[in-house]
């Protein structure tokens, strides 16, 4: 794959991921995106809180945002297609976001082999040093030109 | 014959159950905007998500976005955990719909960690969850949860957690 090619992919991830149906009803923003890594934002809303009594947006929440990031990150590899789909996805859980605060995650893929891609994630809010929950999950990969 | 208490009427008891799970589920404002509902019998609970364009997470097939998945299966646990654990106090009356929906005191658990297992693309159906309790400690609790579409034995995806136990509220 050229630079150029490498260019386009990251140009149709961008237009491609936060345009999903189900990333759009959550807000994800696409922050930003370049060869096997992707970072999006979730910002807070009152409607994806999880437990009332603390205002903490709820893990179903942070596992789309985790899930589509490390999406992102390999449509974005050079050695993987467009078309991706999670075949397992470990989430833990460090600390609640603040409430009021914009979530982070940032995925990069670790190895891709011809079949899967390795991916893991970390997601923070305002407070960077203290991540509120780290992803890891195997993908599909399909070839980038479309063999199989 | 003395010392027998009669059973209470059905009805009251199927309305108390109804109220309370309705309560729970109506604390979580994410659960709504996920669009899942709960189905009881007994205390057996069926998580639903009926199908909504925007649980959309592939266009092109179309299926189920992985996250919606996730996080359907993430209630569905967590609501069954929370139910386990109230059962006795919903039934004895101690704890009402009320408490339920307004007590701030009352916590869910909290979710340590959370393994989704994708076994086939998500249709664009309604998609139906059960969850298990495998442990439920003071502290700890551990539940499994399947999820499936057409056919209860062709799971689509299944998924564990483990979760944090909330200190029990202070009663006054």
């Amino acid at each position: 794959m050229t630079a150029a090619d490498t260019e386009a992919r990251i140009a149709a991830v961008r237009a491609f991921i936060t345009d999903l149906p189900y990333a759009r009803a959550l807000g994800l923003e696409l922050r930003g995106v370049g060869a096997g890594w992707a970072e999006l934002a979730m910002p807070y809303r009152a409607d994806l809180v999880g437990d009332p009594a603390t205002g903490i947006m709820h893990g179903g929440a942070v596992s789309a945002l985790m899930d589509t990031t490390c999406g992102g990150a390999v449509m974005s590899h050079p050695d993987a297609g467009l078309a991706t789909a999670t075949l397992d996805l470990r989430i833990d859980y460090m600390r609640g976001a603040q409430p009021g605060q914009t979530v982070r995650a940032r995925a990069t893929c670790i190895r891709v082999t011809r079949t899967i891609a390795f991916v893991t994630a970390t997601a923070h809010d305002d407070d960077a040093d203290t991540p509120i929950a780290m992803a890891s999950g195997a993908f599909t990969v399909s070839r980038p030109d479309g063999e199989r | 014959m003395t010392g027998r208490v009669r059973p209470e009427p059905v009805q009251v008891v199927k309305q108390r159950r109804d109220a309370t799970l309705s309560a729970l589920v109506g604390r979580v404002p994410f659960i709504g905007t996920l669009g899942a509902v709960f189905e009881r019998r007994g205390d057996e609970l069926t998580a639903i998500l009926p199908f909504r364009e925007t649980l959309i997470g592939n266009p092109v097939l179309p299926a189920l976005h992985g996250g919606a998945t996730a996080g359907f299966l993430e209630v569905a646990a967590l609501v069954e955990l929370t139910w386990s654990v109230l059962w006795p106090e919903i039934e004895s009356g101690r704890l009402t719909p009320e408490q339920v929906a307004q007590d701030t005191r009352l916590r869910m658990p909290k979710t340590v960690d959370f393994t989704v297992d994708f076994l086939r693309s998500g249709l664009p159906r309604d998609a139906y969850a059960r969850a298990r309790v495998n442990r439920s400690g003071r502290r700890y609790a551990s539940v499994h949860v399947e999820g499936w579409q057409d056919n209860r034995a062709r799971l689509f995806a299944q998924a564990t957690g483990h979760f944090v136990m909330p200190e029990p509220p202070v009663r006054d």
